[in-house]
């Protein structure tokens, strides 16, 4: 009989190693299953995992590792210090889609006036765009007691329906012929989100991702409001004890979250996107709550993280070209991925004992 | 001699890194009250749990009324008529007294009859009980009658009963006592676990004193002294705390009409509660668990609002204010709950004495910890409390209850507060900490400091503080110098009897002390 015996202290060993596993289990499971639709699984683990980055088309791939996983990881920062709280923002992906909405708008507005202070604009736009839509249920927890997560994930159907509303309507580009969407910040110089360096994919929102993991990590290690954070997660009851006004932690963690993901998608539209169209989102606000757990919500973690995802999203999408591997298995890969750190991440708190029935 | 109904001959059992019990043999005769005696982590609870099944030995072998007895789950012990009250109740508030008793049954008759017997027994055994009560809206005494009543329903010829009167006023433990000598006179046999003497002494035919473990020695209560039996308990000398009462400090702590509503749906609300501590004081608080401990806590804490003029230190109103800013102002509290609210189970030492010390042990600065500062803090509570712990990295949860308890009384203490509140000090500490605990918070009272004590260990209060007091459904009683008082008039201010009565005796009035 197996069993399972609590540890007196958390296994650092475990709690470093089970993502490491998890990604070994993950492509073994994922290599039966690649194997049952007929394709050859280590074929198939290799065009995820290896060509990417080292394949015969890396130049291109490797920019798009940044491009991809730059908003996965500043959502995730975004999200692990709320989720460290106990506080369940699930819907990132709307509060993304408002700060694409609110910084868009601002830039369009100037267009076609050329001035260095637009960008930094619609930065600022975009950060109090996807700010506000998350307070909507952070406020509704405080006053009302509601859930965040239902309200949260619901608001990212309502922001759909406003972006789509947005594309067709209000931002719709005036010299576009009728076709829906905005106008492309390729072609608005001081609204563009460029590259820092050319061909490397390193975008402003790639950089203010790397801030966010360097800030996040020096909140959560060295400032009190990093402890009150993880204090609250740990034992409601003693952070409550110790001085931390819940209230005042919900807004606050909701409004950081909402703050970046809102940032994340302002990058996103004036720079790889390039304009507001209906269905310019690709579910970045829900990749990253994988991604949060998947770095355990630690701000380096995340950052390792975020590249695995992006990863095999890239490597999903060769396989699917190269190989035609349906998308949903792709999906359901990644989905293995999120399964198995869960399962795994029994191991750090708990050891498994083989007894013999009935000794114990 | 006749043989005896439980013989346990060499029990052993051990778990990783510790031997829970080595080698016990003691015999139960027929119709005797038998305790087992022990400080917390002694094996009490490992020694009953193998009596009743819940627990294999690892050697050791038990026999019954002369027959072979290796119970491989409760229910085949409760079939050979071992039954057990334990010491945490397991009741179902939403459901009624029948249904409750019902659940505990192998084959429970059809609900009429259930709640015809259950009248039976509890007149019978001097336990009123209306079946039809839902257990929710009762006391903890009545609680625990629903467990005994529960028992006797199966005709048990041992009764096992852990701590049974933690949670009883002594109005009620006399009528417990009652129950327990008329079921004694009938023949069945009891096996009553406590670390509380002179119950033992009151009670008990024979008594079986264990300590890490092994059985150290066996006496006759009756014939024997309560400091005999603690220091056969302790295996050394008692050290009793001493002080010097003091009298005539200021007045720091100033409690005027407070009232709250509990912040939990089960909680008790306080009501109008009045007094005050002067610098140097013990104040006691007693009081059956769950009549507004938890709630009088928070609301000196400051984890619980209240009106602004309820709570004043030193003149100054500060019922309105929170945890930090009280600590700001040397208000400190150390509440009951050691895991999950005075401490954070999976957080370091360091990361627990930041905890409550970030404010007077200037460990932050313009935000940043100073996380050197809070090592040398926890690393100095753990060698000036005797905390046993490999070191400050350490996940509280990690520690034993007592090292836990230690760790947390020491931090407020430390910290050197004008105002500190604790909740049940030395509840499952072992007696040596406990004595270590009460030493320091008379300590820190010879310093100046107005202290609030409250506390369910009558013994405990009586031997630390100059005033006493008693919570009952969120409202406080007069508070009387510790001095002089009886343990009936203590009785009394702690709300009475609860509507008990001894079998074919009179009512034991329920009355307030006025």
């Amino acid at each position: 009989m197996i069993q399972l015996e609590k540890r007196p202290q958390p296994s650092r060993f475990w709690s470093l190693f089970t993502p490491v596993i998890a990604v070994i289990v993950t492509m073994i499971a994922g290599g039966l299953l690649f194997a049952a639709l007929g394709k050859n699984p280590i074929e198939a683990i290799r065009t995820i995992f290896y060509d990417p980055l080292f394949g015969e088309f890396s130049f291109y791939y490797r920019p798009q590792l940044l491009v991809k996983g730059g908003p996965l990881i500043l959502i995730a920062i975004g999200l692990s210090l709320g989720f460290r709280a106990g506080i369940w923002n699930i819907g990132a992906e709307g509060q993304y889609i408002l700060g694409a909405i609110c910084g868009a708008a601002v830039g369009l507005a100037f267009y076609p006036t050329e001035s260095v202070f637009i960008f930094p604009l619609m930065i600022l736009a975009g950060l109090l765009g996807g700010m506000l839509w998350s307070m909507i249920p952070a406020l509704l927890k405080v006053k009302f007691g509601t859930n965040e997560i239902l309200v949260s994930l619901m608001l990212v159907y309502v922001a759909e329906q406003l972006l789509a509303s947005m594309s067709l309507g209000l931002l719709r580009n005036p010299d576009g012929h009728g076709f829906p969407g905005s106008r492309n910040f390729q072609d608005y110089p001081s609204g563009h989100n460029t590259e820092i360096l050319a061909g490397t994919g390193l975008h402003w929102g790639v950089a203010a991702a790397f801030i966010a993991v360097t800030f996040a990590y020096i909140l959560l290690n060295k400032h009190i409001l990093g402890f009150n954070i993880r204090l609250t997660g740990e034992a409601p009851r003693a952070a409550r004890f110790g001085g931390v006004n819940p209230t005042r932690l919900t807004i606050l963690c909701m409004g950081i979250s909402g703050a970046l993901a809102g940032l994340a998608g302002l990058f996103e539209v004036s720079g790889p996107s390039g304009q507001i169209s209906i269905d310019f989102n690709v579910g970045y606000g829900f990749t990253a709550i994988i991604v949060a757990f998947l770095g355990r919500l630690h701000p380096i973690g995340i950052l390792l993280a975020g590249l695995l995802m992006a990863l095999t999203y890239i490597g999903g999408e060769i396989a699917q070209a190269n190989l035609g591997l349906p998308a949903a298995a792709i999906q359901v890969f990644q989905g293995m991925l999120l399964f198995f750190l869960l399962a795994l991440d029994l191991l750090s708190n708990f050891r498994i004992r083989l007894a013999v029935k009935g000794a114990a | 001699m006749n043989t005896p109904l439980l013989s346990i001959q060499g029990l052993t059992k051990a778990y990783p890194g510790v031997v829970a019990n080595d080698d016990v043999s003691f015999d139960i005769a027929e119709g005797e009250v038998h305790a087992l005696l022990g400080e917390n982590g002694a094996g009490k609870s490992t020694l009953v749990k193998m009596i009743y099944g819940l627990v294999k030995p690892d050697s050791g072998t038990m026999t019954w009324q002369g027959n072979a007895f290796a119970p491989a789950e409760p229910r085949a012990a409760r079939g050979s008529g071992v039954a057990m009250v334990f010491q945490h109740f397991s009741l179902f508030d939403a459901l009624n007294v029948a249904e409750n008793v019902a659940l505990g049954m192998e084959n429970p008759p059809p609900m009429r009859d259930l709640a015809k017997r259950i009248k039976d027994v509890s007149e019978n055994y001097g336990l009123p009980l209306d079946p039809d009560r839902t257990v929710g809206d009762l006391s903890a005494g009545e609680r625990q009658r629903v467990e005994i009543i529960r028992c006797l329903l199966q005709d048990p010829k041992l009764l096992i009963m852990d701590e049974p009167t933690s949670v009883l006023t002594p109005q009620e433990v006399e009528i417990l006592f009652q129950t327990l000598r008329k079921l004694k006179s009938e023949g069945t046999s009891i096996l009553y676990i406590s670390h509380k003497l002179e119950e033992i002494r009151t009670l008990c035919d024979h008594a079986t004193i264990l300590r890490l473990g092994k059985n150290v020695g066996e006496c006759v209560p009756a014939q024997t002294s309560a400091r005999d039996m603690a220091e056969m308990m302790v295996g050394d000398t008692l050290q009793t705390p001493t002080r010097t009462a003091q009298d005539g400090g200021e007045v720091v702590l100033q409690v005027d009409d407070l009232s709250a509503a509990s912040g939990n749906p089960f909680g008790t609300s306080l009501k109008n509660i009045s007094f005050s501590v002067s610098a140097g004081e013990i104040l006691g608080l007693g009081g059956v668990a769950g009549n507004g401990q938890d709630e009088l806590l928070a609301a000196l804490s400051g984890e619980l609002l209240t009106a602004a003029t309820a709570v004043t230190i030193r003149g100054d109103a500060v019922g309105n204010l929170g945890p930090n800013q009280r600590r700001g102002i040397g208000t400190l509290a150390a509440p009951e709950e050691r895991l999950g609210h005075a401490a954070a189970p999976n957080m370091s030492l360091v990361e627990n004495a930041l905890l409550t010390g970030a404010i007077r042990q200037d460990l932050t600065k313009k935000g940043f910890v100073n996380w050197k500062g809070a090592t040398e803090f926890a690393d100095q509570i753990i060698s000036e409390f005797d905390v046993r712990t490999p070191g400050s990295d350490r996940a509280a949860r990690a520690l034993s209850g007592g090292n836990l308890q230690k760790f947390v009384i020491g931090r407020e203490v430390l910290q050197d507060p004008e105002v500190l509140i604790v909740n049940q000090p030395t509840w499952g500490v072992d007696a040596a900490a406990a004595a270590a605990i009460r030493q320091s918070l008379m300590d820190l009272a010879a310093k100046g400091a107005a202290i609030v004590v409250i506390s369910q260990d009558l013994d405990e209060l009586m031997e630390i503080s100059d005033r006493f007091g008693a919570l009952n459904e969120g409202r406080l009683s007069e508070l009387r110098p510790t001095s002089g008082l009886t343990i009936d008039e203590i009785g009394l201010m702690m709300g009475g009897s609860h509507g008990m009565h001894v079998a074919g005796e009179e009512t034991v009035e329920q009355e307030a002390s006025a």
